[in-house]
């Protein structure tokens, strides 16, 4: 359901000194229901692919098919709707809107997605519910710590109940325990749901438990890893 | 996202930052305010005028004739003879002879701000004036030239404490007697309509050795303004020969003219007031312009969640239109208030026009889709990456 066919990023092209590319010709394909962690030193791109994913960002050249859509055929307004309702985004830094409460933040894209106060209310709480954050639905971002912040983030993105999970990080900034409770629970989104994950890590034992595992490095693919071909 | 969402939001945003939402609101406050206070004491002051020129007796022609040293004149008795032979048309005639820098005393006592005129003994019909006490000059005052005059309030309370009537002042040496008070209409004021004194034109012809070169003239009744001006001014032109010897204007003319002078005069003070609406506007572009930058990333995380361009450009326009509109209706209130407040300070009765306020509201409503449309547009352009990048 996503593919990168020859995907490209070069930032500052044909300026010699100046050209970075940040992502150097790329070819994947990710099914239906997989869980797939992305490793790579810092600045091999992992998070310029992300975004791609994500159609937040489009690339310099190359294909890329979303459920075998060229997504450079859309026009704004489909993108959105994609973003909306394919898509749950987890950034590395929660990305949560200061002024809004906790719960307004999990209901921005339901709203966006046209759904009615009360249904809304209602939806964003359950996600909240299931990330154990109920009791701090009042809040807002800044009286939550970071983890907290994070889980948020991830009721967020799940809130909506979209196909695929794209989480850039999501342990990054959080102590090694509330890391793996968070991975637990996106583990068991993937295996309960059969939602689609992609996942950004630096912590090896993180990568450890995803079946597979794409190994960036300078913009390139140099290794994709599926554990059930070891098994 | 619905209309009614995007303005929750735009009032939820706006809450949020109460100070500067407030002193955005004040550019459109003043700029409504100004125009409603202003055209409301506009339309006051030409209702007023146009009432004193009614007072003044809409009926009116008046006449005066430029000295050119010809050898055909027209006599007070001509012009008397002329409104005679046609009643059908006319009511009557009155001269006004002013007396230029009358010494006016009484015993010891001395007035040279009183204004001394004369007139026939149908100047009060003719200017719709009566008299308090006493009567008003007569035909045989006029005819017989009677020394008797007719004062105003302010003349007598100057001279006389409490009854003026029978006693004698002297107008440039010359001994009257008060046959009449007029009534009051100015307020009593020195230099006013008050301070008037009116003698026999006959008298005054005399004893300022002048001749009669101003006329109210006196149509029957308003429907025949026009005509007894057309027959005045071809019988004048028979006589005269010459147009540049007298000018003729209607009361109404008169009004018309006044009235149009005004009417522009308050088109440029509402000009001058929708410019502060402009200023106030180009406020409310400044303050959504520091909105949409400092919204940036926020802008970027909700275009992540799935917020289409018409979503941010609605939330940022609406914000704008929401700001100017409880501007505007801020503005109304305090304009009307304002209105009647200065109103009240000037001796004018505002009169608040519903068009003032609507025109005010449109504009103010329009201001805030107009200035805050740009940084909406840019907003909604941004590219969500680089928006969730920006620090
Ligand atoms: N706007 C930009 N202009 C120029 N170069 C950029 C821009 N954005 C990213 N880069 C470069 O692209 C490369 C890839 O960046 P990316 O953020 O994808 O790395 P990453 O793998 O996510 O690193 P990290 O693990 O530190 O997050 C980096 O060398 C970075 O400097
Ligand atoms: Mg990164």
């Amino acid at each position: 359901m996503i593919e990168f066919r020859d995907i490209y990023k070069i930032y500052n092209e044909g300026e010699a000194e100046n050209e970075v590319r940040a992502v150097d010709g790329i070819s994947f394909f990710i099914g239906r229901g997989e869980f797939v962690g992305i490793v790579g030193a810092s600045g091999s791109g992992k998070s310029t692919c992300m975004n791609i994913i994500g159609c937040l960002d489009v690339p310099t050249r190359g294909q890329y098919l979303l459920n075998g859509t060229d997504v450079s055929t859309m026009s704004e307004k489909q993108l959105a709707h994609v973003r909306n309702r394919e898509l749950g985004f987890v950034f590395q830094q929660y990305n949560l809107i200061p002024k809004l409460t906790i719960l307004e933040n999990v209901e921005l894209p339901l709203l966006y997605k046209g759904i009615g106060q009360s249904e809304r209310r209602e939806l964003s709480f359950r996600a909240l519910e299931k990330v154990g954050l109920a009791d701090r639905v009042k809040k807002y971002p800044a009286q939550l710590s970071g983890g907290q912040q994070q889980r948020a983030s991830i009721a967020r993105a799940l809130a909506g109940n979209p196909p695929v999970i794209l989480a850039d990080e999501p342990t990054g900034a959080l102590d090694s325990k509330t890391g793996r409770d968070i991975l637990e629970f996106i583990k068991k989104l993937n295996e309960e749901d059969g939602t689609t994950i992609v996942l950004i890590t630096h912590d090896p034992s993180i990568a450890e438990e995803c079946p597979r595992v794409l190994k960036i490095h300078d913009g390139k693919i140099i290794d994709d890893i599926r554990k059930q071909d070891i098994k | 996202m619905s209309i009614t969402q995007s303005f929750m939001l735009a009032v939820k945003s706006l809450a949020a930052s109460k100070m500067r939402a407030f002193l955005t609101m004040l550019g459109i406050v003043i700029g409504v305010a100004a125009v409603i206070a202003l055209v409301s004491l506009m339309n006051g002051m030409s209702s007023l005028i146009v009432s004193s020129f009614e007072d003044m007796g809409m009926n009116n022609i008046m006449v005066s004739f430029t000295p050119r040293g010809g050898n055909r004149e027209i006599k007070p008795e001509d012009m008397q003879k002329f409104c005679d032979d046609r009643e059908d048309l006319y009511f009557g005639m009155t001269p006004t002879l002013n007396i230029m820098g009358a010494t006016v005393k009484q015993g010891t006592v001395n007035s040279n701000t009183s204004s001394v005129v004369g007139v026939s003994e149908l100047y009060d019909e003719i200017n719709g004036k009566a008299v308090e006490q006493g009567t008003f000059l007569t035909y045989v005052d006029v005819e017989n030239r009677m020394r008797n005059c007719v004062i105003g309030t302010y003349v007598r309370d100057y001279f006389f404490d409490g009854d003026a009537i029978g006693k004698t002042i002297k107008i440039n040496g010359y001994p009257f007697c008060v046959t009449g008070v007029l009534e009051e209409s100015a307020g009593g004021e020195q230099s006013s309509a008050d301070d008037t004194i009116l003698i026999p034109y006959t008298v005054a012809s005399k004893i300022a050795f002048t001749r009669v070169s101003n006329y109210t003239v006196a149509a029957k009744d308003n429907e025949h303004v026009e005509e007894a001006k057309k027959e005045l001014q071809k019988y004048l032109f028979n006589e005269l020969g010459d147009e540049d010897m007298y000018t003729i204007i209607t009361m109404q003319e008169a009004a018309n003219i006044v009235d149009d002078i005004l009417g522009k005069m308050s088109m440029v003070l509402v000009g001058i007031a929708g410019i502060s609406l402009l200023v106030g506007g180009i406020g409310i572009m400044n303050i959504m312009l520091v909105s949409v930058t400092e919204r940036t990333r926020e802008i970027g995380i909700r275009k992540a969640l799935g917020a289409t361009p018409w979503d941010i450009l609605s939330q940022f326009v609406v914000e704008a239109i929401t700001t100017s509109a409880i501007g505007g209706v801020v503005g109304i209130f305090f304009g009307v208030f304002l209105a009647r407040m200065l109103g009240n300070m000037v001796g004018l009765r505002a009169v608040i026009s519903a068009s003032a306020i609507l025109i005010s509201v449109s504009v103010s409503a329009g201001i805030g889709i107009a200035f805050g449309y740009f940084p909406a547009k840019k907003a909604a352009k941004l590219n969500p990456i680089d928006a969730l990048r920006y620090d």
